[in-house]
């Protein structure tokens, strides 16, 4: 019940800064009410019915495949947050640029994406994106998962920009003053003397969208990427679609997900306590 | 009289249909204490923002060593080499130590170097009696002194002229005294300051001449020997019986 104890705070906090609603607690319920399910049940399957294997056999059998399927989701998360936060830190920077019209459009770009559901984005690339890729005389076939990071760090990276404007605008005025009255050019003030002091506030919010991009990165799977969810699916084929393999199966796989996200979340707390204490 | 470091025209500054103020002038003579005192707002804190361009304004003039600031044209940076300016919030730069902090701005701005810098930013420390805070961050220090050290930071820039937007407002009356010898030693010193100030006694006692601003203008200003004892405008009589 630990868990659930922070949850106002954390809201709270997220509603000050504006931030992509993630409710860590509530994903805490569901995967120990998973977890649960899964045990139960397990142990009911082998209890009652001993011609077929085992759920924990099946389990350990098809761990290498939904390990490496896992690996995919991984692999897809950290690219789209790498490109995404490239390309956000660029628009967000933009977002508060002095220019107008350049300012407009970044939030014009911003808000498209904030606003789109991630799903449709996905879909989105996976048919736009050509199948294969020319470059020169080389042709390279486009893989869908790459289509997958390039759908995802799109929403990552209006996300991203959001995250940086907020982080650049909680920064008290006065340190703007004072630097602009020590002669310090815009670009001297930005670089020196907010951005050193934004990137604290700005690295929980990332690390928060970090660990709900992981969460989304199934989606994947609806359009047709081998990770841990298809692959899910098909060891349930393969083992002659038990129902009572159904919720083991589905269940291990979020405990994956949860031993992974949940060092990030509890990390995203830590840095949240330390930096409201420094600033 | 002695030559003339800041004048002010008729200046008038709006800020959208409120114009906050309303044809103000005033001259500071070099090494000379101007103290400027009113009613919250009454424009004193938009007046010297206007002085170091911090604040556009629309009409009038301004000039500190003959640089006009409301020139389409102007070299901010010229302009803030000269002027100095002292925060009511400090807004000492927190990720850096009180030396970075009064560093920063000659290496960075200036481009001067580095050594020289940072032994003149510890003598500047001990002027204000910081010595042994030198590596101390914002947040380790107390109200009055980060104070000193934004005061610090701001003579490191070698100024003509330094402006106080109410310095000691935010501090524990206790500490308003340290920041306040700090100041009055820069005014012995012959720095040429503009305060805009709650503390009555320290503006008697250390002005030269004392301005008081109501409703975005100079209702009144005296030397504060007159000022104090013989105020002639109604409303600053009005003001001085409520803060005396």
């Amino acid at each position: 019940m630990r868990v659930i104890l922070p949850l106002p705070e954390v809201l709270q906090r997220e509603t000050l800064r504006a931030l992509p609603v993630m409710r860590l607690s509530w994903r805490h319920v569901i995967l120990l009410a998973g977890l649960l399910c899964l045990f139960t049940i397990a142990t009911d399957a082998a209890g009652n019915n001993a011609v077929q294997t085992g759920v924990f056999t099946v389990l350990a059998r098809w761990t290498p495949l939904l390990l490496r399927g896992f690996a995919l989701n991984i692999l897809i998360s950290v690219l789209s947050m790498a490109i995404g936060t490239g390309l956000g830190a660029f628009l967000g920077l933009a977002l508060i640029s002095p220019d107008r019209p350049l300012r407009s459009t970044a939030w014009g770009v911003t808000q498209f994406f904030r606003n789109a559901p991630w799903l449709v984005l996905l879909f989105f690339m996976i048919f736009i994106l050509p199948y294969h890729l020319h470059i020169g005389s080389f042709k390279f076939v486009l893989p869908d998962w790459s289509k997958a990071v390039i759908g995802l760090s799109l929403p990552v990276m209006a996300n991203v920009a959001e995250i940086v404007r907020g982080g650049v605008q909680s920064i008290p005025n006065g340190q703007w003053e004072a630097s602009e009255s020590l002669g310090f050019t815009r670009h001297q003030q930005l670089w020196m003397i907010i951005l050193p002091q934004a990137v604290r506030r700005m690295l929980p919010p990332w690390m928060n969208l970090y660990a709900i991009l992981t969460t989304s990165t199934t989606l994947a799977s609806i359009v047709g990427v081998n990770d841990v969810v298809t692959l899910a699916g098909q060891v349930l084929s393969a083992e002659g679609s038990r129902p009572d393999l159904l919720a083991p199966i589905y269940g291990y796989v979020l405990i994956m997900f949860y031993i992974y996200i949940y060092p990030i979340a509890w990390a995203t707390r830590r840095l949240e306590h330390k930096y409201q204490v420094h600033n | 009289m002695v030559e003339a470091l800041l004048v002010i025209d008729n200046l008038h500054k709006r800020f959208g249909q409120v114009e906050v103020i309303k044809g103000v002038s005033l001259t500071v003579g070099k090494g000379e204490v101007a103290c400027i005192i009113g009613p919250s707002g009454s424009g004193k804190s938009t007046l010297i923002r206007c002085v170091n361009a911090l604040v556009a304004f629309e009409q009038g003039s301004v000039k500190v060593l003959g640089i006009e600031v409301n020139d389409p044209k102007l070299d901010k940076l010229q302009l803030r080499k000269h002027v100095g300016m002292v925060f009511q919030q400090y807004n000492l730069f927190p990720h850096r130590t009180a030396l970075q902090n009064v560093m920063m701005a000659p290496i960075q701005v200036l481009k001067r170097n580095k050594a020289e810098v940072e032994a003149e930013a510890y003598a500047l420390l001990k002027k204000v009696r910081l010595e042994g805070k030198e590596h101390s961050y914002p947040g380790e220090l107390s109200g009055g002194q980060q104070q000193r050290v934004a005061i610090a930071r701001s003579l490191a820039m070698k100024p003509d002229l330094m402006l106080f937007d109410e310095v000691t407002a935010a501090l524990d009356p206790e500490t308003v005294g340290e920041v306040l010898i700090t100041i009055r030693q820069l005014a012995e010193e012959g720095m040429t300051c503009v305060l805009v100030t709650h503390e009555m006694g320290f503006a008697r006692e250390v002005a030269n001449e004392v301005y008081f601003t109501d409703r975005g203008v100079i209702v009144e200003h005296a030397p504060p020997a007159s000022f104090f004892t013989n105020p002639t405008d109604p409303r600053t009589k009005a003001f001085l019986s409520q803060v005396l």
